[in-house]
């Protein structure tokens, strides 16, 4: 495992919190998500053996929770809410737009790497629907004009990076 | 009274704002006080859990095996997954002082040293504002060793889950915070006041009550008791989605509103040229409500009233006296646009994704619910499909371990026994549909 030094601290912290080590196993995957990007067969021994816990029992909980991967992903994840309130407000609509828009299908990486569309489960922003977070941001009243907006501004930095820097800091 | 700053321009979530606001002063009443009058004043708020249950908070507390000499845990709720409900990001955004106020009181009346903010995976910045409080709080010495220099010292950690529904039911939640996959605990006996995290006494509070403490506090809860209605206290936090000219989380006093009022007034009524079809209550896991049914109860004196939909005041017991309930506060509207076998299939989805798999009834059933309602949107439809997809529902409430059970049966049984001419039509009307139709399954 090839962890940043300020995930290794941040890993020795977390571990403080709990009077039982078993406890910091989420944190610890969360962790190494953020630095990674997924969880690796090495990930699950590696958490493990740092809390002394048999791999079975980190594995148990990398299957069972959504949130975490073993496979990599697109550069950017949009997570598209799928439950009744945005479905009531055309969220499938704004799934299928940002699909098109990128070339993909939900679940998959982009042709171009760029991203990976997923329909997600209620994500507690209902009176705003449709909802999308791409990273860490919700992106809120996302309609079929709002994604494609959404859509051509991640093509645009997509495009800035792929230029070579002219001014590179 | 708790959204009183929540949108005010100039409003930041920052320690210093929220002192400028008074912060913290109920925290340095309240360490003055008895840790029982604390308790002693929550009892008398008559304050209902805000998570689903609606479960009178003072008896929580109560019930918390004081004597057996281990650490008592508290843990805040604020996993917030019940679809519709939306009230507590807005308090962990932009008032995360105020949830941390009415955690220490409500720690320091529990003699809780260690407490946990379970907070859903999907709120990464909510998760980082409440790091920072926190800090900034411990600073001050809200928080941490030696609080405000009274002896008493208490931390607070964040937990973050990763995307299960399940974690926010509350042995579940502790099973998840222990490190394990959210399987919810068979009660008796592992009631968390007795065993919870690390088999400790627990106390696992949603956001909003919490916040609810500290306003208990301030004001004492016998004056508490007289906001709202009885039985049904205090304000409470409503969250409208769906079909509505203005969705969005409003403050109210218990059972001061009807559903009526809320949805035509406050929310601006239906989008135009539609008319209201259906209502879920309170959270998607309450039973539907149509327009136009109405409901007859029993007064006190025995004589009988007759209540429409709109007529429902927003509160816990005549909810559940019209066979729903106020749960999580979310309000889920739907206009006439909405085939209810759509509407139902989307829902079942959602349970059928979400079950976590220990119980047989549970996990084969919600996938069967989500299998026959998906078919007859995508597939073929049957004139008998309510009556089978309901006759799956029926096996499931009441032979499982956690609420997740009926969670998951109720939208069923209540769609297909109030809308069953749609499930039996459904056939010729998914062949008259028009092409750009909204899908929402
Ligand atoms: C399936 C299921 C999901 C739940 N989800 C939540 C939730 O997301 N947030 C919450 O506060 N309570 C949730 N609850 C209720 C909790 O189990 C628990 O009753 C609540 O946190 C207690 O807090 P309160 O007494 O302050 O309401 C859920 C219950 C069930 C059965
Ligand atoms: S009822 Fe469902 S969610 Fe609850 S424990 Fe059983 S299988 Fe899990
Ligand atoms: S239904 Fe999409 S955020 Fe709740």
């Amino acid at each position: 495992m090839n962890l940043k030094p300020e995930t290794l601290r941040a890993i020795d912290e977390v571990i403080t919190h709990y009077p039982v080590k078993r406890s910091a196993v989420l944190p610890l995957l969360h962790l190494i998500q953020e630095d990674v990007g997924f969880i690796s067969g090495d990930a699950i021994e590696w958490v493990a053996t740092k809390l002394e816990l048999e791999p079975i029992n980190v594995y148990e909980v990398v299957t069972f929770y959504p949130m975490l991967r073993q496979k990599p992903i697109g550069r950017r994840h949009i997570k598209v809410c799928r439950t009744l309130s945005c479905a009531l407000m055309g969220g499938y609509k704004t799934c299928e737009t940002l699909e098109q828009e990128f070339g993909t299908h939900r679940g998959e990486i982009s042709p171009d790497g760029e991203v990976t569309i997923e329909f997600v489960e209620c994500l507690a922003s209902c009176g705003t629907a449709p909802v999308v977070m791409i990273d860490d941001d919700l992106h809120e009243n996302v309609d079929v004009a709002k994604a494609k907006e959404l859509a051509r501004r991640i093509k645009a930095e997509a495009a800035g990076r792929a230029k070579p820097a002219a001014s590179s800091e | 009274m708790i959204f009183r700053h929540i949108d005010e321009p100039g409003y930041t979530n920052d320690l210093a704002c929220y002192q400028r606001h008074g912060g913290y002063g109920i925290l340095r009443k309240a360490v003055t006080m008895a840790p029982q009058a604390i308790i002693d004043e929550v009892r008398k708020s008559g304050l209902r859990g805000r998570g689903g249950a609606g479960f009178p908070c003072g008896v929580k507390w109560g019930l918390v095996d004081r004597k057996s000499g281990k650490p008592i845990y508290l843990i805040v709720n604020a996993d917030e997954s019940e679809p519709g409900t939306f009230k507590d990001r807005y308090i962990i955004h932009q008032d995360p002082h105020q949830l941390l106020e009415g955690t220490m009181i409500s720690c320091f009346a529990n003699n809780v040293k260690q407490a946990y903010i379970y907070i859903r995976g999907e709120f990464p910045h909510g998760a980082r504002i409440l790091e920072r409080a926190i800090a900034e709080a411990r600073a001050a010495n809200l928080c941490g060793p030696n609080i405000l220099g009274t002896g008493y010292s208490c931390e607070i950690y964040i937990h973050r889950g990763a995307g299960a529904y399940i974690c926010g039911e509350e042995t579940g939640l502790i099973e998840s915070l222990e490190g394990k996959r959210a399987y919810p605990r068979i009660k008796p006996p592992y009631f968390p006041a007795v065993l919870g995290l690390y088999q400790c006494p627990t106390i696992v509070n949603n956001v909003e009550t919490l916040c609810h403490v500290k306003h208990i506090v301030d004001m004492g809860g016998e004056a508490f008791s007289k906001i709202g209605t009885p039985n049904n206290t205090g304000t409470r936090l409503l969250c409208v989605s769906g079909h509505v000219q203005r969705p969005g989380y409003y403050e109210f006093e218990v059972g001061k509103i009807t559903l009526g009022e809320l949805l035509n007034e406050v929310c601006g009524g239906p989008l135009p040229g539609r008319k209201f079809k259906a209502v879920i209550p309170g959270g998607s896991s309450a039973k539907v409500l149509k327009f136009g049914e109405t409901f007859t109860l029993k007064n006190k004196d025995g004589s009988t009233r007759t209540l429409t939909v709109e007529d429902i005041p927003m509160d816990f017991d005549t909810m559940a006296a019209c066979g729903t309930m106020g749960g999580s506060g979310g309000v889920i509207v739907m206009d006439d646009s909405v085939n209810m076998v759509e509407a139902l299939a989307n829902i079942n989805a959602f349970y059928a994704h979400e079950s976590c798999g220990q119980c047989t009834p549970c996990r084969e059933g919600s996938l069967w619910m989500k299998k026959i309602t998906t078919r007859m949107v995508h597939d073929e439809a049957r004139a008998e499909d309510g009556t089978l997809v309901k006759s799956v529902a029926d096996q499931i409430a009441g032979r499982t371990i956690c609420a997740f059970g009926e969670a998951c049966s109720w939208p069923t049984q209540s769609f297909v026994a109030k809308f069953g001419e749609e499930f039996k039509e459904y056939a010729a009307l998914k062949n008259s549909k028009s092409a750009d139709a909204l899908p929402i399954v």
